[in-house]
């Protein structure tokens, strides 16, 4: 609801701009409330009600403070001071002190007037303390000053006065908020109705031309549009999509969450006792429990080079358990589809180079936290050519790492079964002031590659990543369970912005 | 990767000079590890058990590093600092050699047949003429333990035991006993014990139970004799106590028990080595009878061709170099670039000359090499059935839906009780290890997924109507590993009214996207049908081009209730591969 609500009647806004009119430089709301002899706040209303009609008026708010009359003081401009009602009692011949005391005024009067001197007390008079004038007349000082309180003319007071009177609780100190209100660049002592929307009827009969328009509050929020929204994960997977798209990157068939132990770990040469190999790190399956189907020659190969070597290696040296390598698992990274396809690629006739790349879930048995789940989406790139170097992988990262808008990178070295040199991608976070971990890389290792088939002269370079990691820092997002899962806050997937990696 | 902790102050004082925390971190990164933390045994201490128990501790600081996985020569302080002086070139590479005692021949270790069954590998050394400081014996004793927990897998692969040589006499016997005939007093305890009972013996220990199960189940145990019948160990469980080592044993009997005779090689070369510093002649190999532990240094050619997939544009000389600061000793032999390397028995990692290349570039500063751009010309493409899921996301928001994001794992109860089905009817597979119920198979069906979510927002104002494009597995006889992805489209409609409407305009929509009229033979159409997760009567199956590609319907109160919810509730799943 755009339109100001409540409008004071336009007799009285009339009567106010009537008022502003008269005045040069602009006049207090107060003083109108006097003039038009209304309650303050009503002319408040008509203030903010004349503000909303555009330029007519110009109101600023102030504060002032000014002296009232209390109740009782009040009571003493109708009957006099406490002390001047005591005087009066007194009659010529004096009265009892104690009858004195009965008169509602007695016991604050008495003291009052005595100090006064108006009075004076026989205390050994015949028949108990009497009292009796000492001068013909009085002043009535106090009920005089409140006199002029009561005019508006208390500037005329000492403050020594003022104060000695709000001491006796017959004035009071009070602030009002009250409008400076001065004429506006559309002034005009006449109000028109005016409409709250623009109708088909107007439109049509061109009556708008007439009519005034009600102005709309822009501080309002607007009606949330009624839509469906993408998931903030997935709109980042969508990114780095198109990022892969954009660098000539193939999609990779990952949709296979089942994996043979051989695909996912013999192949990349990760030796059988390897620890990632472990039940407390990987999901076996016990249904279907074994692969069946690996071509055989290259498993022979694979055999080969773990357990004897080959190749220029000089193998793991152990005991290599096809057993082993049938064992199905939910995959553990999506490099075991990079194998595959490069395993593909190594069958045709003529080897062509390939960029490849996939983003998708992978799965660990691991402890969960705050920043780790037991499926994650791991991103993917790898590049097969001849003679490239690691440099070559540096570039790659780096033109990468660009699109997602980081540019400041170095490398560190570090160890991964399946690649050597193998690197750790750091970048600035100018947020942390430190550098942070991004990704990992390296050149595919050849004990995976040569019994592959693939040209020797051929190198392959890869890099990974989580999509879950650089989401929530772009995203805000502290734990993981926020972002991925059924817990996920709806209404912060409705909330999410668009995502752009590099801005 | 594994984790040392070493104390600074020695640390620098081995290095010959002090560090800033900054600077010391930085010449990690350069080396490949990582300073994890800076910290003390009264921090770590009071951490874990509190200010109270610290109280007292030590607050000597400590730095936990970070060593890569395959660097077992870097495990300890003596490592650490021998691999840093070289790398820094504040010393020579190390060459290491196996001598023979002065006088008589070196001891011998004899392997029987009988333990071909439970644990067919030994192999042994003896360090002479050590000198342990206190220190120097804490680090020996940590080196095993940190050995123990990564290359020996937990003693499963190798199990090391060390003995005081003077208290014991060769030649030694490594032989595998029933339980009931070893008898001996384990270290540290007051009496003998048979095997049986130091099995039920050390069940409660918090060290040692943990691996009992290596052996537990064998007819036969392992142990090792001297020459007098004294047990000298019972790998991989405990040592005797008779020979144990003290930090003033001078002559060290270090034996290694495997099932990876490689494996317990490159352990015995690692204990050797790095305390070899401390022995006035370094004395190691012995005999036996079924192998024979000769860890020679292993020679390789390199050719600077291959350097040339580094980027270094460094001659065969200074590639040398490089190589020799990472305690790989090279030199340029011949004039067309040949390098002869000697890897040393510290670098057990180095097993192809892709791993001397690496070391090369890790001398040269990785950060060093220029980055370029590889010329591979190639043509992107997306995987088809990504491209249409990608479109159908897109305009299923669009359609007033919201895209949800589940778990591809659950318990059985989620695909099949809670759905009203049996899990034999499921097609789902199996995990045989999973920690909690949560990760019991994986999913056969996005529904539970999505109604999940709605319980877990019955907060949001209603209705709610949500997505989600993804995979289910199925198993599938006829694929390699037994099992294929499904790729499904689900949605469900939460509200006050059931909304069968809306889901049925949604699939109406999502057929009118994928260009599939209403029809009989060429088109889809629905037609009733029974499912126990729906309510009878409000279940459809939908049909495109005679195939069945999912069902549609109002949910059965019971599954309403199953997830814990409490409105009425319309959903729709159906195979998207069927319109590739």
């Amino acid at each position: 609801r755009r339109a100001s609500q409540g409008m004071a009647d336009s007799g009285l806004l009339e009567s106010v701009l009537r008022l502003v009119e008269k005045v040069d430089g602009g006049v207090d709301s107060q003083d109108v409330a006097g003039g038009l002899s209304v309650d303050h706040q009503v002319v408040v209303g008509a203030v903010k009600s004349l503000q909303a009609l555009g330029e007519v008026i110009e109101a600023t708010q102030r504060s002032s403070k000014h002296w009232e009359v209390t109740g009782e003081g009040n009571e003493i401009l109708e009957q006099g001071s406490h002390e001047a009602r005591v005087f009066k009692a007194i009659p010529e011949e004096g009265l009892p002190q104690s009858e004195l005391m009965k008169l509602p005024s007695g016991k604050v009067g008495f003291s009052k007037a005595m100090s006064n001197k108006w009075i004076r007390l026989d205390k050994g008079h015949e028949g108990g303390p009497r009292v009796f004038r000492t001068v013909d007349s009085i002043e009535d000082a106090v009920r005089e000053k409140l006199q002029q309180v009561k005019k508006g003319q208390s500037s005329q007071l000492e403050e020594k006065e003022k104060n000695e009177l709000k001491k006796r609780k017959l004035l009071t100190e009070v602030t009002v908020k009250s409008y400076w209100i001065t004429k506006g660049s559309n002034f005009s002592t006449t109000i028109t109705k005016q409409e709250t929307e623009l109708t088909p009827e107007m439109i049509a009969s061109g009556s708008w031309r007439e009519k005034k328009f009600k102005p709309y509050n822009f501080e309002a929020m607007g009606v949330a549009p009624d839509s469906g929204h993408l998931h903030p994960l997935m709109k980042v997977r969508t990114q780095f999509r198109q990022i892969f798209l954009e660098m000539g990157f193939t999609e990779m068939p990952t949709n296979n969450f089942i994996e043979s132990s051989f695909w996912n770990f013999d192949s990349l040469f990760q030796p059988q006792q390897h620890p990632a190999r472990d039940q407390h790190d990987t999901f076996f399956l016990s249904d279907p429990a074994l692969a069946h189907e690996f071509p055989p020659d290259y498993l022979e190969r694979v055999k080969k080079v773990h357990s004897e070597g080959g190749f220029g290696s000089q193998g793991y040296k152990y005991d290599w358990k096809i057993e082993e390598a049938q064992k199905n698992i939910l995959r553990t990274h999506t490099t075991a589809v990079s194998a595959r396809m490069l395993y593909k690629l190594a069958q045709q006739e003529k080897f062509t180079p390939v960029k490849y790349f996939s983003i998708d879930r992978v799965f660990r048995n691991e402890t969960l936290d705050a920043t780790h789940l037991a499926e994650f989406h791991q991103i993917e790139g790898v590049v097969a050519d001849y003679g490239l170097t690691l440099g070559d992988l540096m570039g790659v990262l780096h033109q990468f790492f660009t699109k997602l808008g980081i540019t400041k990178l170095r490398f560190k070295p570090a160890y991964n079964p399946y690649t050597e040199p193998s690197m750790e991608v750091f970048s600035y976070h100018e947020g942390l002031k430190k550098w942070v971990e991004v990704g990992n890389s390296g050149v595919f290792r050849p004990e995976m590659l040569l019994p592959m088939g693939l040209p020797e002269e051929v190198s392959v370079i890869a890099w990974g990543l989580s999509l879950e990691r650089p989401t929530m820092i772009k995203y805000g997002i502290n734990n993981i369970r926020e972002l991925v899962g059924h817990k996920v806050n709806l209404q912060m997937v409705y909330d999410s912005p668009v995502c752009r990696l590099d801005s | 990767m594994p984790t040392v902790g070493v104390k600074r102050d020695l640390l620098f004082q081995a290095l010959g000079r002090t560090y800033t925390d900054e600077e010391f971190d930085e010449l990690c990164f350069e080396f490949g590890l990582e300073l994890d933390e800076i910290t003390s045994e009264k921090d770590i201490i009071s951490r874990e058990q509190g200010d109270q128990k610290a109280e007292g501790a030590s607050d000597v600081i400590l730095y936990k590093i970070d060593v890569p996985a395959n660097r077992y020569d870097l495990l300890c302080l003596e490592g650490l600092v021998r691999g840093l002086q070289v790398f820094k070139e504040k010393m020579e590479a190390p060459r290491y050699r196996r001598v023979s005692p002065v006088n008589g021949d070196p001891q011998r270790l004899i392997i029987t047949e009988d333990t071909a069954g439970v644990r067919p590998h030994a192999v042994a050394a003896v360090l002479r003429n050590i000198t342990f400081t206190p220190e120097r014996y804490e680090s020996f004793i940590e080196l095993q333990e940190k050995l123990h927990q990564n290359v020996c897998r937990k003693r499963t692969l190798v199990a090391i035991g060390t003995h005081d040589l003077d208290t014991v006499s060769g030649p030694f016997t490594y032989t595998a006993k029933a339980p009931n005939d070893i008898r001996f007093r384990p270290l540290n305890q007051s009496q003998e014990y048979t095997a049986t009972q130091l099995m039920s013996l050390y069940k409660t220990d918090s060290h040692l139970r943990h691996y009992l199960h290596i052996i537990e189940d064998e007819p036969l145990y392992p142990v090792i004799y001297d020459s007098n019948g004294i047990v000298l160990s019972m790998p991989p469980i405990i040592n005797g106590d008779h020979s144990k080592i003290s930090v003033n044993t001078k002559n060290v009997f270090i034996e290694c028990t495997a099932t990876d005779l490689t494996k317990a090689k490159i352990v015995l070369d690692m204990v050797v080595t790095m305390f070899s510093e401390y022995c006035r002649l370094m004395l190691f190999l012995v005999l036996s009878s079924l192998s024979l532990s000769l860890s020679l240094s292993l020679s390789l050619s390199l050719s600077l061709s291959l350097s040339l997939s580094l980027s270094l544009r460094e001659s065969a000389e200074s590639i040398a170099q490089l190589l020799t600061r990472m305690c790989l000793r090279s030199e340029v032999a011949g004039d067309d670039g040949q390098i002869q390397v000697e890897i040393p028995p510290t670098r057990s990692d180095v097993i192809h000359a892709c791993d001397i290349m690496e070391d090369a570039a890790m001398a040269y500063g990785f950060n060093n090499i220029t980055r370029t751009t590889p010329r591979t010309y190639t043509v992107a493409n997306q995987l088809p059935l990504n491209k249409l899921t990608e479109l159908l996301r897109m305009d299923l928001a669009a359609a007033g839906f919201t895209e949800a994001l589940t778990f591809a794992l659950c318990s059985q109860e989620d695909i099949a009780d809670k759905l009203g089905k049996n899990i034999s009817e499921t097609r789902a597979v199996h995990i045989s290890n999973p920690k909690t119920a949560e990760f019991q198979v994986a999913r056969t069906t996005l529904l539970s997924g999505l109604l999940k979510t709605v319980a877990a927002n019955r907060k949001m104002p209603l209705p709610l109507k949500l997505f989600e494009i993804s995979d289910v597995v199925l198993k599938d006889e006829t694929t390699d590993v037994g099992a294929r992805n499904n790729r499904r489209l689900c949605a469900v409609y939460y509200n006050k009214t059931p909304g069968f409407e809306v889901i049925h305009g949604l699939l109406d929509r999502v057929m009118q996207l994928l260009e599939v009229r209403p029809g009989r033979k060429h088109g889809y159409y629905i037609q009733a049908a029974e499912d126990s997760t729906f309510f009878p009567g409000r279940c459809a199956e939908i049909f495109s081009h005679g195939e069945s590609v999912g069902r549609l319907g109002v949910l059965h109160p019971d599954v309403i209730s199953g997830f814990e919810l409490t409105m009425p509730c319309s959903a729709l799943e159906i195979n998207i591969e069927h319109f590739l």
